[in-house]
């Protein structure tokens, strides 16, 4: 059955977009695919380096790095050095997408299938954005905190607010919950409670600060709690809740970044999977178009062309290679989950049992709600994709003088690699475990944060400055230490710096 | 349904005011960045914009990271030789680390952040310590007269404009390009019914067929019209800065051992607005510079700012050479003379009567403005009081001692008023 192509031409027009719309749209029901409904935009290059430089936000506040950003994406775009994404996309509801106007009619349908029907499922499917995030209310909620901040900077001027600003976009990354449910961003209540919140936490601070005496019995420093009572992961939430001489709308902020924070962590943890998943739905999508005869060859080969580029994995001794492709990594594991429900092998059947012979969307579908990278990756990534990749497991170890090389795709290497690579995507192995341990709450108020180092590694260079940022939100003596997995201080760092005294 | 949003037309520059927000962030980098960019800089050279260049580690985020060092598992991809149990050596620091994502970061980071000021922003930066008032600053940064200038053709237009041989040709492309086809016909037609009725036995109803399809096909070659609309071409004219003619700007400066870099640096300031202030005037413009200490010397402007002298002062000596220069090189019917002086006061006391006569009789009646600056927090000698007598007679000569550099655009203030009004 082949159809008239929707378009011969390589120009895009609205009402060709809506026709090739029209058409995805038709296909991915077909699939059984569980979309927002889409809003799409069509923009200029310039506003698409606006969008990259306010990290796709799309009413950001104001923010002199924002600018930063933008002068640099501006700057190497102007000199041919980078081209711009051909799409962008944000989980809201509905969702939505920008298309460029330089694009080719191919490249906007590309887009269409690969944003609006892959990326907009993912975020509609995947358990963390669930749990997570609440996409009907982010946007109201940007405007929110656009027009808080900006009524902070009329009351409290730029400089105050961007010190604040400054401080915990340091954070964000300690700013995020990671095991606890957060409530749910609702706007319509936000601004009552924001006001309610504000007394409410003030009076909060107050009583934990109250400076009438203590009896001297309970003073002995041996026998006093720990404040938190439990190490707190989460930097930002602790001192929106407890610094103790901040003013209700600069608590205000930090909750401010925090909850942008929250709303991208889902994001970070899931790369692999959501590019993975919208690539193996752009193109499942486009070939059935191509199948049903609604696209021509020429359409056809510059949609593979740019496909094949988003998905190709360098070898890692190649001068283009930049780390795994999440592209390719994830691509490749749908499309391998795929053949494993179709086609399976006798090695297939060995590993995943579960899926062989089950009907491919359903495997498909169960794999993209209830995993993230780490959990996907440990649990999908089969011995024929890592033969197919020729993966292979190092271990860089400073006390050694060489690299060894652990594991190879071979029988004997599938499983550790399979973990090590699972390991390399989780976010906690990535970033330095950094947790609030103690406040001398009765004495100087001194902030004690602990770092557990994991395999030895230190922290990078940029930690002091980050201790000055703390410092001009807790106001009182910081002191981050490193300890090792067995409870041992291996190294220290103070803000403001420590005197000489104890050396 | 999916909704689309052409979004192209609003939200032009969004990103305007956080890149505001930059620059105001970073203004003493960028201020001493621009103030090194300026003195490297010719007078005439001063209207652009330029890149700047800020320290990467002045205006890092930073972040809670893991540093070097400890022991990593790395997967990579694209295996060929290596089996388990092989060692590598480590590449060396520095490198772009094979295939160590982490190395390629921190190596990026260590780059200077270059950015791109606009002609607007670099100036803004460059006067502020001048303040100048709004309305000149609008008016030195703005280009403000046009002129019309032909630029090839367009398709839309008005009457006006149209460009008939352009539009004739047009048309009879399209004519011969409509028309062919048919007239091919036509001629094939013809030449058939030329066969036909040569035969002897005549087939009179093929003929009677043959003339109508001729007729038709003659209709339809009336039917290409002679000009169409799609055809007209217009003649574009596009809109360019229009300055109105020509000037000479003559920068005098006492180079004798008391002018410092500082003064210097001042007076440089001050030559840059006079020159700024003329290029939204004039088309042309031409700068002569005269040095001068007990005599004067025509010099370019490497010399004038960077060679230093010692000796007295004799500024009379200048102004000589300047009525000189004058009168054999620009005529005062072709041009609007310009003439900016700084000085720190010293002068030859014997020396200034004759300044004033050389200055009402001579010079005054042949320039539009003649600014003098003083750059000596100190009471004023003789030079100051003869000049202050010269400006008595004339409003188009301005004077001022100059303390620090908000002084500078007092000089000006006449001019300006009269231009901008």
């Amino acid at each position: 059955m082949t159809k008239k192509p929707l378009s011969t031409d390589t120009e895009w027009t609205v009402e060709l977009l809506q026709d090739y719309d029209r058409e995805i749209a038709r296909l991915a029901n077909d699939f059984g695919l569980d979309t927002y409904p889409n809003q799409i935009e069509i923009i200029s290059a310039e506003q698409m380096m606006d969008a990259y430089a306010s990290v796709g936000m799309p009413i950001g506040y104001n923010h002199w790095s924002f600018g930063k950003h933008f002068v640099n994406v501006e700057k190497s775009y102007k000199r041919g050095q980078m081209g711009l994404a051909y799409e962008l996309v944000i989980n809201s509801d509905p969702c939505i997408a920008y298309l460029m106007e330089e694009n080719t009619m191919a490249m906007q349908a590309l887009v269409i299938a690969h944003a609006c029907y892959g990326h907009n499922s993912f975020f509609k499917g995947n358990y963390l954005y669930k749990m997570w995030t609440s996409a009907d209310a982010i946007i109201d909620y940007l405007v929110f905190a656009k027009n808080y901040i900006s009524e902070c900077e009329e009351r409290y001027g730029i400089d105050e607010v961007e010190k604040l600003l400054d401080a915990c976009h340091a954070l964000m990354s300690q700013g995020v919950d990671r095991y606890k449910h957060p409530q749910s961003l609702s706007i319509q209540e936000e601004k009552i409670r924001q006001q309610n919140r504000e007394q409410y936490l003030q009076s909060q601070v107050n009583e934990l600060w109250r400076t009438i005496p203590i009896p001297e019995e309970k003073k002995s420093k041996k026998n006093r709690a720990r404040f938190p009572a439990e190490p707190q992961e989460n930097l930002l939430y602790f001192f929106e809740k407890h610094a103790p001489l901040l003013k209700p709308w600069q608590r205000e902020l930090i909750r401010i970044v925090r909850k942008i924070a929250q709303y991208f962590y889902p994001q970070r943890q899931t790369k692999v999977m959501n590019e993975g998943w919208a690539c193996f739905w752009h193109y499942t999508l486009l070939n059935a178009l191509y199948d049903e005869g609604l696209v021509t060859d020429e359409f056809m080969l510059e949609i593979l062309h740019s496909h094949t580029n988003v998905v190709y994995q360098p070898p890692y001794n190649s001068p283009y290679y930049s780390g795994v492709n999440p592209y390719a990594l994830g691509y490749n594991m749908m499309q391998d989950i795929k053949r494993i429900c179709e086609n399976p092998t006798e090695e297939d059947k060995e590993w995943f049992p579960y899926l062989a012979n089950t009907n491919w969307q359903e495997s498909l579908n169960f794999a993209m709600q209830n995993y993230k990278d780490e959990s996907f990756i440990a649990q999908y990534l089969s011995p024929k994709l890592i033969r197919e990749l020729k993966l292979f497991h190092i271990l860089d170890d400073d006390e050694q003088s060489e690299i060894h090389v652990k594991n190879i795709h071979d029988e004997q290497g599938y499983q550790a690699i399979r973990q090590a690579l699972s390991k390399q995507y989780n976010i906690g192995y990535l970033e330095p475990e950094i947790q609030i341990y103690d406040v001398d709450v009765e004495g100087t108020r001194a902030l004690t944060l602990q770092h557990i180092q994991h395999d030895r590694r230190p922290l990078g260079k940029s930690c002091q400055e980050i201790l000055k940022h703390i410092y001009s939100i807790w106001q009182f003596p910081i002191k981050l230490q490193s300890i090792d997995l067995s409870n041992n201080v291996v190294a220290e760092h103070y803000c403001p710096a420590k005197e000489q005294k104890d050396s | 349904m999916s909704q689309f949003i052409d979004r192209r037309l609003n939200a032009k520059k969004k990103s305007t005011v956080n890149r505001q927000r930059f620059i105001r962030r970073y203004k003493n980098q960028i201020k001493q960045a621009v103030s090194d960019v300026v003195s490297k800089r010719n007078i005439t050279d001063i209207d652009q914009g330029e890149e700047i260049t800020i320290p990467a580690r002045d205006i890092s985020e930073p972040q809670f990271d893991l540093g070097e060092g400890g022991s990593i598992d790395r997967i990579l991809p694209g295996n060929e030789e290596f089996i388990p149990g092989d060692r590598i050596q480590r590449p060396p620091k520095g490198g772009s680390g094979q295939g160590d994502g982490e190395a390629s970061n921190s190596g990026e980071g260590e780059d200077d952040f270059v950015f791109e000021l606009s002609r607007e922003e670099f100036l803004e930066i460059y006067f502020e310590d001048l303040e100048l008032p709004d309305l000149v600053k609008k008016e030195l940064a703005q280009v403000t007269d046009y002129k019309y200038l032909r630029a090839g053709f367009t398709n839309a237009g008005i009457p006006a404009n149209i460009n008939v041989i352009r539009s004739m040709r047009q048309a009879a492309g399209r004519r011969m390009a409509l028309a062919t086809p048919h007239r091919r016909r036509l001629k094939k037609l013809e030449s058939e019914l030329e066969e036909l009725s040569n035969q002897i036995p005549c087939d009179a109803e093929k003929v009677k067929q043959l003339k109508e399809r001729i007729a038709r096909t003659q209709r339809k070659l009336k039917s290409v019209p002679f000009i169409d609309t799609i055809d007209l071409r217009y003649n574009n004219r596009i809109k360019v800065p229009m300055p109105s003619t020509q000037a000479v700007m003559f920068c005098i400066m006492d180079v004798s051992g008391s002018m410092d870099e500082a003064k210097k640096d001042i007076a440089k300031r001050f030559f840059i607005l006079l020159y700024l202030f003329l290029t939204r005037n004039y088309e042309k413009i031409e700068l002569v510079f005269i040095r001068h200490h007990t005599s004067a010397k025509e010099v370019d402007e490497e010399e004038f700012f960077y060679s230093r002298e010692t000796g007295g002062t004799v500024v009379s000596s200048a102004l000589e050479m300047l009525n000189e220069i004058i009168d054999k090189r620009y005529p005062t019917n072709a041009w609007n003379i310009y003439v900016a002086q700084a000085s720190d006061g010293d002068n030859w006391n014997a020396d200034s009567p004759y300044c004033q006569e050389i200055l009402n009789e001579k010079i005054m009646p042949l320039v539009q403005y003649y600014s003098y600056i003083e750059i000596m927090p100190r009471h004023h000698q003789s030079l100051w009081e003869v000049y202050q007598r010269v400006q008595e007679s004339y409003p188009n000569f301005s004077m001022e001692n100059i303390d620090g550099l908000s002084d500078i655009y007092p000089v000006f203030r006449e001019l300006f008023k009269r231009k901008t009004a």
